[in-house]
């Protein structure tokens, strides 16, 4: 008995003593793909969310940050599955999440389910997540896919005089969306598009691809990333390849420009665009690549952070910012936070960013070219700085509206 | 051959056709209407040889997945483990000494070992107890891709192809003819031949071990009824060991051949271990010329799926195991 009440006694003054002590603490989930064909970009995004915090802090007012990690491998499913698990389980406020296109349209989707939660995409870039019926407390700080590719069909046909092409992509909504961006533009200049060829996520084994490609194009679009970009370079330099190439913003990226071994040297000289540029001038650019090169031993990361570290790195900041905004209250269903997300205009590494009605990104654009820096790394290399890209490409939101969604077949090679 | 056209008269006319509209295809100029129907006959030639060539893969791999299965009935799930592992070790040989050929023998020596160790400290302590050997494998395949990405991280290694592999050759194929009446040849990647090359030799070479040789003769009594065989004075604990070293030699050589033609990262554990299944699914559980049919089978039908099929093409190599486990759930070549 005695026993039993001073076991309370310490036990109650524990509690005490821990409420005392403890500070208030608001938990975020984050999801990366740290798995399957798009575990490097996974790891970079963190690498850019770990900059991000080293840069800002974990303090908000007299509360603290605390990040729970869920790994996806980019199917809809998985991370669906990961984000439950972060809220039910490890009971987040707040989900910084995901970094894949169809990830995208699937959390966006389950967003609606829990309204009283906060959503901040993390690098997903697929436009139906915030064009289609977007969700009220999902907020998207990086550019889709076709705002990626806004500068880079004009530039293909006026500057390297390109008229006919053939596109390669993976088989999902961020690829589709990155054509749909390049074919608008490089048609609407005048280009055609000939042949578009779709692979399944997580394809090995281009020959056959490669094979089909159209000997009659002036260039080959390819919309590829993680290890499906290396497997195709790969395959394509032993087949002999020798086409003009053209990227998307996950080709052409550190990611790839990184990865051991031969392959990339193919993409030398290959012109893309991207939400960044790794050579830009721009000093809040260069403060954010020396601050990530700062975070981590040469061993372990890339020679300059690739888009997806850029992006987790700008959506990571708006929330922290935004946070800060509200001295971190959290009550009445996070009514203040988003508030402030929607309004926040942040100066993110690759250029100010600010969010339109459907809490979608309005941010820079840039068209680049590969570049090697003479002691074998690749980097891309700005060629044109294109400001105030909206998700609608400038074009008019009713014009916009009947191009239809991006898909395999859509848009049409023509001038809208 | 003769007793099966007797007995299958209808089915040896089916397949007589079927390998003549085969080689027709292959070395027939086409008729400008057939290229309109299916596309150009370069690219029907590139998928039947790409999926030729990948099969030679998959063979390296579920043949000594299929080996360990057929002498000691054990699903060794971490074979994957053991693809990868022998392709980062062949990565780094190959980075450090330049070595391309002797990349393969150090991987082939680094994953057989491993083999040993497993088989020595994990299985022979559970012999005959088939779930429980399976549940262990499936958690050390999880150890291990842990370990390597600690390792190696998740980036992507190519093992580099020494540059008398790089590039085309052109092969005695017609694709087409030009409008001046010069014959136009079909380019291939050398290096995906060579690999082939190898992987029918290896195949012939295990082939003549089983059926030609003492210790070959051992194994296959092994399989047929291993208490007798140890009964009969055989140590059938070295066979065992041999056999399992063998098997995950074989898986790391195949590591370096995916690392050359493919690439290494995180994930290709688990994609080769569900292609071996597969093969060794159609062609047949413990089967050697199994392995080698139903690796050629699914090469072919995941890069004419690729081409002509792409919407589809995941779906064909399991549709293919779904036909093959409802029409012969033994696998075409099984013996039982």
């Amino acid at each position: 008995m005695l026993k039993g009440s001073l076991g309370l006694i310490a036990l109650s003054s524990l509690l005490l003593s821990g409420t005392a002590f403890a500070q208030e603490k608001i938990k975020v989930g984050v999801t990366a793909t740290l798995e399957g064909t798009y575990t490097v970009l996974g790891e970079d995004g963190m690498r850019g969310h770990q900059t991000a915090l080293n840069v800002l802090g974990k303090k908000i007012g007299d509360k603290e940050l605390e990040f729970v990690v869920a790994s996806t491998d980019a199917t809809p499913d998985s991370a669906v599955r990961a984000v439950r698990k972060l809220i039910e389980q490890d009971k987040v406020q707040i989900l910084l999440s995901p970094l894949s296109g169809d990830e995208g349209i699937a959390v966006k989707n389950f967003a609606k389910t829990h309204p009283e939660l906060t959503f901040v995409n993390a690098a997903s870039g697929a436009q139906e997540t915030t064009y289609v019926d977007p969700a009220p407390n999902f907020f998207r700080y990086n550019m889709d896919g076709a705002q990626w590719q806004v500068g880079l069909g004009k530039y293909a046909y006026e500057t390297k005089g390109y008229r006919k092409i053939a596109t390669v992509g993976e088989d999902y909504s961020f690829i589709y969306t990155q054509v749909f961006g390049l074919v608008l533009e490089f048609c609407g200049a005048g280009g055609q598009v000939t042949n578009r060829q779709w692979v399944p996520l997580g394809t090995k084994d281009f020959a056959s691809v490669i094979a089909a490609l159209p000997d009659d194009v002036d260039a080959i679009y390819l919309g590829l990333g993680g290890a499906d970009a290396v497997n195709f370079l790969n395959q394509y330099q032993q087949a002999g390849g020798k086409a003009h190439l053209m990227g998307g913003s996950i080709m052409i990226d550190q990611t790839i420009l990184s990865s051991k071994g031969s392959a990339k040297n193919a993409l030398i000289g290959t012109i893309a665009a991207s939400g960044q540029a790794d050579t830009w001038e721009d000093p809040g650019w260069q403060k954010f690549v020396k601050a990530y090169q700062d975070s981590f031993p040469e061993s372990k990361r890339f020679p300059s952070p690739s888009l997806l570290a850029t992006n987790y790195y700008g959506s990571t900041m708006a929330l922290i910012l935004a946070l800060r905004q509200v001295n971190g209250d959290l009550s009445n269903n996070q009514a203040k936070l988003k508030d402030a997300l929607a309004k926040i205009e942040i100066d993110a590494p690759n250029g100010k960013i600010k969010l339109d009605a459907n809490r979608q990104a309005i941010g820079t654009n840039f068209v680049t070219e590969v570049v090697d820096d003479g002691k074998g790394a690749l980097f891309s290399k700005v060629v044109k700085v294109i400001p105030n890209v909206n998700q609608t490409l400038g074009y008019d939101p009713a014009v916009f509206a009947k191009i239809g969604l991006p898909s395999r077949t859509v848009p049409e090679c023509k001038k809208y | 051959m003769a007793r099966f056209i007797e007995r299958h008269p209808a089915w040896a006319l089916i397949v007589i056709i079927a390998v003549a509209v085969l080689l027709w295809l292959v070395f027939a100029i086409w008729p400008p209407g057939l290229e309109a129907a299916i596309g150009r006959k370069r690219v029907f030639l590139n998928a039947v040889l790409n999926g030729i060539t990948l099969g030679g893969l998959y063979f390296l791999v579920a043949s000594g997945f299929t080996l360990i299965f057929g002498l000691m009935r054990n699903v060794n799930l971490a074979h994957g483990s053991l693809y990868l592992f022998g392709g980062y070790v062949g990565y780094a040989i190959s980075t450090w000494t330049g070595s391309w050929i002797l990349s393969f023998i150090v991987a082939f020596i680094a994953a057989a070992l491993v083999g040993v160790i497993l088989q020595l400290a994990v299985f022979r302590r559970m012999e005959g107890q088939d779930l429980r050997q399976t549940m262990v494998t499936i958690g050390l395949s999880i150890v291990f891709a842990d370990l390597m990405l600690w390792v190696f991280g998740g980036d992507f290694y190519q093992v580099q192809t020494p540059s008398w592999l790089i590039g085309p050759v052109q092969l005695p194929l017609l694709t087409a003819i030009k409008s001046s009446g010069e014959p136009v040849f079909l380019q291939y990647p050398l290096v995906r031949l060579v690999i082939f090359a190898a992987s029918v030799v290896i195949g012939i070479a295990m082939w003549l071990a089983l059926n030609r040789t003492r210790i070959g003769m051992i194994v296959r009594a092994g399989v047929d009824d291993r208490d007798i065989l140890a009964a009969t004075g055989v140590r059938i604990q070295l066979v065992f060991v041999l056999v399992f070293a063998l098997g995950a030699g074989l898986a790391g050589i195949a590591g370096v051949v995916g690392g050359t033609f493919q690439s290494l990262s995180p994930g290709e554990d688990t994609r080769f271990l569900l292609a071996s299944l597969v093969v060794v699914i159609v062609g047949g559980m413990g089967s050697i010329p199994g392995a080698a049919l139903g690796a050629v089978i699914i090469g072919l039908a995941e890069q004419l799926g690729s081409v002509y099929i792409p919407t589809y093409a995941i779906v064909v190599t399991f549709l293919i195991m779904v036909v093959v486990l409802a029409l012969r759930p033994q696998g075409l070549l099984a013996r039982r």
